[in-house]
């Protein structure tokens, strides 16, 4: 039987939303892991020199070839085997983040490869070093390409931040079936999370759209010239037509 | 022990000298030992069949690609090496950045900063690497606009404006540097036609005014009416230089003679 009255009572407690929050901060702290993780790995992979590139394609490798589960778990309880004890938080920080730092890398290198080759010779050509090139010339527009995948990937890791709960990290889900163990309301709990999830992506999906408008800023002044073309006027063709 | 300077004679006060530049891309000998001297305020005109290396040889000239042998000096300064106790060592990126301020570079596709507007790809040079202050490079910026007609587009992004717009501002993004040698890979060769003319006649006032220039083109009548030298490149290599009544209207050698009129249209 669903319980109406349960279902309205869990959708405004107060540990289930404190858990959102938690899940939210999770998947932000992780996510600017993996950005610098996946910096890092897609500047390295463009490197001239093998041995700088084979150490991020490992990386990369490794990180994509197994489950993030998996990952979680071997650092949260294997790892102090070998003398690593890292408490649940940096446990589920550490592993979301490096995890998502691996896709994040291939996301960010194909941003910059998009990049024509002749802005970073004209950056150069007036004198600018590596560094200057790729913050003002490359980044900037490698980001109008990288901006949307990435906010895919930041929905993503909201969801997938859920594995975290297997490490015992206090975060929605876990606080959920916490809930659950002593409530037994179980459907109207699990519902109750789902939408604050459901919430987390909606309001992000909004985000998102604005930092695509933001980030797209020059390829808008391209439409803007080509609204400047008259529109083809469908009854002028007609007419033209009907003269023939 | 050797004196460290062995490899580079003293300088005669040559704007660019370069000298027995070699490049291989892979088996390929692209540039078979070219050497240059160019005085200041000398313009010299670089023509040959494609493929033959002129726009690799100009862009070992500021080391967008460097050379595999020999040396670049500008102005009497060593590009990207300097005397290390085993011969030449390489300089940093920072300090080949620093070394390529001084030549600017025009692209055959112009390669303007595609999100900044016509103004902000002139001031990106001298606020982003120069550190001049916005306002500053700002008027400055605005004045080289005007100096190529273009200062009604200041606030155009690259996209909205023709090629020959985006070549002129490409012409000031590099002055805006004070560069002592300007370098022009093809110029005009992605322009339409109607558009050659309004590029060609900026690099005509920069001549003028006594810029020091390098220009790869196909414009041989340009070549005639701008260029105090021309040179004939083929396989990589010099095989014919003179000023543009010897070698356009009096070629001696027969590859010459056989670009040259092939370019004029003549058969």
């Amino acid at each position: 039987m669903w319980d109406w009255e349960a279902f309205f009572h869990y959708l405004h407690s107060l540990y289930l939303i404190k858990g959102a929050g938690i899940s939210l901060a999770l998947s932000i702290g992780a996510m600017i892991i993996g950005l610098a993780c996946g910096l890092l790995a897609a500047l390295m992979r463009m490197s001239r020199h093998k041995l700088i590139r084979q150490p991020a394609s490992f990386y990369v490798w490794l990180f994509r070839g197994t489950p993030v589960l998996v990952q979680l778990i071997i650092i949260y309880t294997g790892l102090p085997q070998l003398g690593i004890t890292l408490g649940v938080i940096p446990s589920a920080l550490i592993g979301l983040g490096v995890n998502e730092g691996a896709y994040l890398a291939e996301i960010i290198r194909a941003g910059i490869s998009a990049v024509p080759r002749g802005q970073f010779e004209a950056a150069r050509a007036i004198g600018m070093t590596r560094t200057t090139t790729l913050r003002v010339v490359v980044m900037p527009q490698a980001l109008r390409i990288i901006i949307p995948p990435l906010g895919n990937a930041f929905n993503g890791l909201m969801k997938t931040s859920s594995l975290a709960s297997v490490i015992s990290m206090d975060e929605l889900l876990r606080r959920t079936e916490l809930l659950i163990q002593v409530q037994f309301k179980v459907l109207e709990i699990f519902i109750v999370a789902a939408l604050y999830y459901l919430l987390l992506t909606t309001l992000w999906g909004l985000v998102q759209h604005r930092l695509e408008a933001h980030f797209s800023r020059s390829v808008t002044a391209s439409d803007r010239s080509r609204d400047k073309a008259p529109p083809l006027q469908l009854n002028e063709v007609a007419l033209s037509h009907d003269a023939t | 022990m050797m004196p460290p300077d062995k490899g580079w004679p003293p300088d005669k006060g040559w704007m660019v000298e370069a000298h027995g530049i070699h490049k291989y891309f892979g088996h390929n000998h692209v540039l078979q030992g070219i050497d240059l001297k160019v005085s200041k305020g000398e313009v010299v005109v670089i023509v040959g069949p494609s493929g033959s290396g002129k726009s690799t040889f100009l862009r070992t000239i500021n080391h967008l690609d460097a050379p595999d042998e020999g040396w670049v000096r500008i102005d009497g300064a060593l590009l990207g090496y300097r005397s290390g106790n085993a011969g030449q060592v390489a300089v940093s990126d920072a300090t080949l950045s620093e070394q390529r301020r001084q030549i600017g570079m025009v692209f055959q596709q112009f390669n303007l900063f595609s999100h900044m507007t016509a103004l902000e790809n002139v001031m990106s040079g001298p606020v982003r690497v120069l550190r001049t202050n916005r306002t500053q490079a700002g008027e400055a910026a605005r004045g080289l606009l005007a100096l190529v007609g273009l200062e009604d587009k200041a606030a155009s992004y690259p996209d909205q404006l023709s090629g020959g717009q985006q070549q002129r501002v490409a012409i000031a993004r590099a002055l805006a540097m004070h560069p002592k040698v300007m370098l022009f890979d093809e110029p005009t060769s992605s322009l339409d036609p109607e558009m050659v003319h309004e590029v060609l006649q900026v690099m005509l006032d920069l001549s003028r005014q006594g810029m020091t220039m390098i220009i790869v083109t196909h414009e041989i009548q340009f070549a005639n009416k701008a260029a105090d030298r021309i040179l004939f490149m083929d396989s990589g290599m010099i095989i014919e230089e003179g000023t543009p009544a010897e070698l356009v209207n009096n070629p001696r050698n027969e590859r010459t003679q056989k670009f040259l009129r092939l370019v004029t249209g003549g058969l």
